[in-house]
């Protein structure tokens, strides 16, 4: 059962005189429990349709039905409910509250649903925990290192038990090693029925979904299942390979 | 949207720049301070000049004989008698609206005790006087109408007197003091009343029956009253009639024309208080005003930073956004933000207004009032500033649009 449908999206921004197609037309199902990454070209509409999918913008014209429900006409405060109850985001540049607890960070969506003071607490604590932060509650982002920031940002998508987490981008800042670690907590999430969809232009990266989609120039090139490789087993491999490294 | 869990987004958003924070509301502070510096200080002066008049006498007039010139200032008065002692009677037993009148007859005097002598102002005057002046008696009591009609040689001291003549915390009542070269007796001390607006000392005189002044001092009783006379109205509302009954009862007495002028003049004190205190009033209203204007300056220094925060802050707001924050709940946390820094300024400004107001009434011994309905006012006055201020950049904030503020460089 498709979690996400798009039907002949269009996307067309007005800049000045000229417009750019950033989408034009584009159909895309996804199921429920799928991990699907989206590839392409630099400036081929990717980001633009993840956006759409997160429900940060609107389309030109076209339909999107996310979770059985018609999105594409709502009003504002509706997307923001819906933002916070259906999606999960994860952004390239972390987008962590500065000079703000790890805690409090993650605690931010439970705020918003207006979820009180102890279980707010023990729920965010437990989405840090699930990312391997149990240590650094109080860590504010200048003190986290790049992937630790990014799995805070992975615990606040989750906090709120969201269908469907989106991320653009989310290794593009990392090395290689956390790239991995932050693809096995993806795969860890798609594991527990959650649908992901992550946008990357590395293609190590997209080896670790369940479909590939393509895009260029605006409109959906290929679209591919394949059989995941595992982040964990990827993982330990490197580790491996890098202890031996430091013992050579 | 639970409005307290805002408030803890808007505290928190507050605290993570809480340097800033604090700049932002000095404006706030600085003109909160002021204002309540300032009333202080004019409530203070206020009183003061009230409790200068209430020390005169409530509803006092004072009748002088001799006219008023045409340019209004007081000629001949002293110079040529013109009030009677039956006018004095005709006041006190036919006019409704007064409710006493003493005659006051004044000159100085040497007064000498056993150790001391000291010249002062002795008053010849009836017991209601102490009554129209509102003035207690420390020790002892006043004269009685039996001493007025038999001359005796008794005096009332004012606390001066009795530290000059006898030392301090003596209690004089039953000695005798020389006024000249009589013997009287004292039968009472007048209590301490401090000094009058012009800062002569009230407790510096002396007071006789008018009948042992007129026999002792200014030999002999004639039928003029060559002095002044007090009077007290019925009641604050009564004092322009019992004005007015005077006038008439006077002019009628003295069969003045329709074309003459009065042959006296009469100085209503509540008037003279009135026209004082609106010295004061408009000193502080204009100091006030003053301090307001900063706190409007300061409003729209908070406006200014909270415009800035909104551009500098556009990304958190879209990150706020795209975890579900709506629109009202970002207006809300600007909004908040900006009350609370005003609210929280204007606390502070009342405790340093408050401070620099007692700093200063005990340095220069300024009398200052603290009055908590202006602490209030200003607390709710800044609280207004911070909404009025606020809401132009929090509306701002909330009408961004996601993605562009996430966008945002
Ligand atoms: N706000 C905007 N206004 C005008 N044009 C835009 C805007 N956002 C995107 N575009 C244009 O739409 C097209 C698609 O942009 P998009 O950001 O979706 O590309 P992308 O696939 O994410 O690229 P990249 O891999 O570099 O992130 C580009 O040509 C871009 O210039
Ligand atoms: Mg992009």
């Amino acid at each position: 059962m498709p979690i996400i449908e798009i039907t002949d999206v269009v996307k067309t921004y007005q800049t000045g005189d000229v417009e750019v197609h950033a989408l034009r037309g584009v159909s895309l199902s996804i199921d429920e429990g799928e991990f699907v990454a989206i590839m392409g070209a630099s400036g081929s509409g990717k980001s633009t349709l993840m956006n759409i999918i997160g429900c940060l913008d609107r389309p030109t014209s076209g339909a999107y039905r996310l979770a059985g429900r018609e999105v594409s006409g709502l009003n504002r405060d509706d997307l923001a409910e819906v933002r916070n109850q259906v999606l999960g985001f994860v952004f390239q540049n972390f987008n962590l509250l500065s000079r703000t607890s790890a805690l409090e960070n993650v605690e931010l969506p439970l705020l918003y649903r207006g979820i009180h003071g102890k279980e707010r607490h023990r729920r965010a604590a437990a989405a840090l925990e699930r990312v391997g932060l149990a240590g650094r509650l109080d860590h504010t982002p200048n003190q986290l290192s790049g992937g630790q920031q990014q799995r805070v940002a992975i615990a606040r998508a989750l906090v709120g038990e969201p269908k469907v987490v989106l991320a653009d981008e989310p290794t593009g800042n990392l090395d290689s090693l956390t790239s991995v670690e932050v693809m096995a907590l993806f795969q860890e999430l798609q594991s527990t029925g959650i649908t992901v969809a992550l946008v990357t232009h590395e293609p190590d990266i997209a080896e670790f979904a369940s479909r590939v989609v393509v895009v260029k120039d605006g409109l959906i090139l290929s679209d591919d299942r394949q059989t995941p490789s595992s982040a964990r087993v990827a993982l330990d491999e490197l580790l491996a390979a890098k202890a031996a490294g430091g013992a050579a | 949207m639970n409005p307290l869990i805002t408030l803890r987004i808007a505290l928190r958003a507050l605290m993570r720049n809480s340097m800033r924070s604090f700049l932002t509301t000095l404006g706030i502070i600085i003109g909160v301070a002021a204002v309540i510096a300032m009333m202080a200080i004019g409530a203070g002066a206020r009183a003061q000049v009230q409790a200068a008049f209430a020390a005169m006498g409530t509803n006092l007039l004072i009748l002088l004989p001799g006219s008023t010139t045409a340019g209004g200032s007081h000629g001949g008065f002293g110079s040529m008698p013109t009030l009677t002692w039956e006018d004095l009677t005709a006041i006190q037993v036919e006019l409704s609206s007064v409710k006493a009148a003493a005659p006051t007859l004044r000159s100085n005097q040497s007064l000498i005790s056993d150790e001391n002598n000291w010249t002062t102002s002795v008053t010849g005057t009836s017991p209601e006087y102490f009554g129209i002046r509102n003035w207690p008696f420390e020790n002892g009591a006043g004269f009685t109408q039996g001493d007025v009609t038999a001359g005796a040689k008794v005096v009332v001291l004012g606390k001066t007197v009795v530290d000059r003549l006898f030392g301090k915390r003596v209690d004089p009542v039953g000695q005798t003091v020389r006024v000249g070269n009589t013997p009287f007796s004292v039968v009472g001390v007048a209590a301490a009343k401090g000094q009058s607006s012009t800062g002569q000392d009230y407790d510096d005189a002396a007071f006789i029956p008018y009948t042992t002044f007129a026999r002792r001092i200014q030999g002999g009783l004639s039928k003029y009253l060559s002095g002044t006379v007090f009077i007290q109205a019925v009641s604050t509302e009564q004092t322009p009639r019992a004005l007015a009954d005077i006038t008439r009862l006077l002019r009628d007495r003295h069969k003045l024309g329709d074309g003459q002028e009065d042959d006296f003049s009469i100085r209503n004190l509540n008037e003279v208080a009135g026209a004082q205190q609106q010295g004061t009033d408009t000193i502080t209203n204009l100091l006030a005003s003053v301090a307001a204007v900063s706190l409007l300056v300061g409003g729209i220094g908070i406006m200014n930073i909270m415009l800035v925060s909104v551009t500098e802050r556009t990304r958190e707001i879209g990150v706020r956004m795209a975890i579900g924050a709506k629109p009202r709940s970002i207006l809300l946390q600007f909004l908040i933000e900006a009350l609370v820094l005003s609210v929280v300024g204007g606390i502070i400004g009342v405790v340093l207004g408050v401070g620099i107001a007692t700093w200063l009434a005990s340095k220069f011994q300024w009398p200052i009032q603290i009055q908590v309905d202006v602490i209030s006012l200003s607390v709710g006055f800044s609280g207004l500033v911070g909404i009025v201020f606020g809401l132009f950049p929090a509306r701002k904030a909330s009408q961004l649009d996601p993605i562009d503020a996430l966008r945002y460089e």
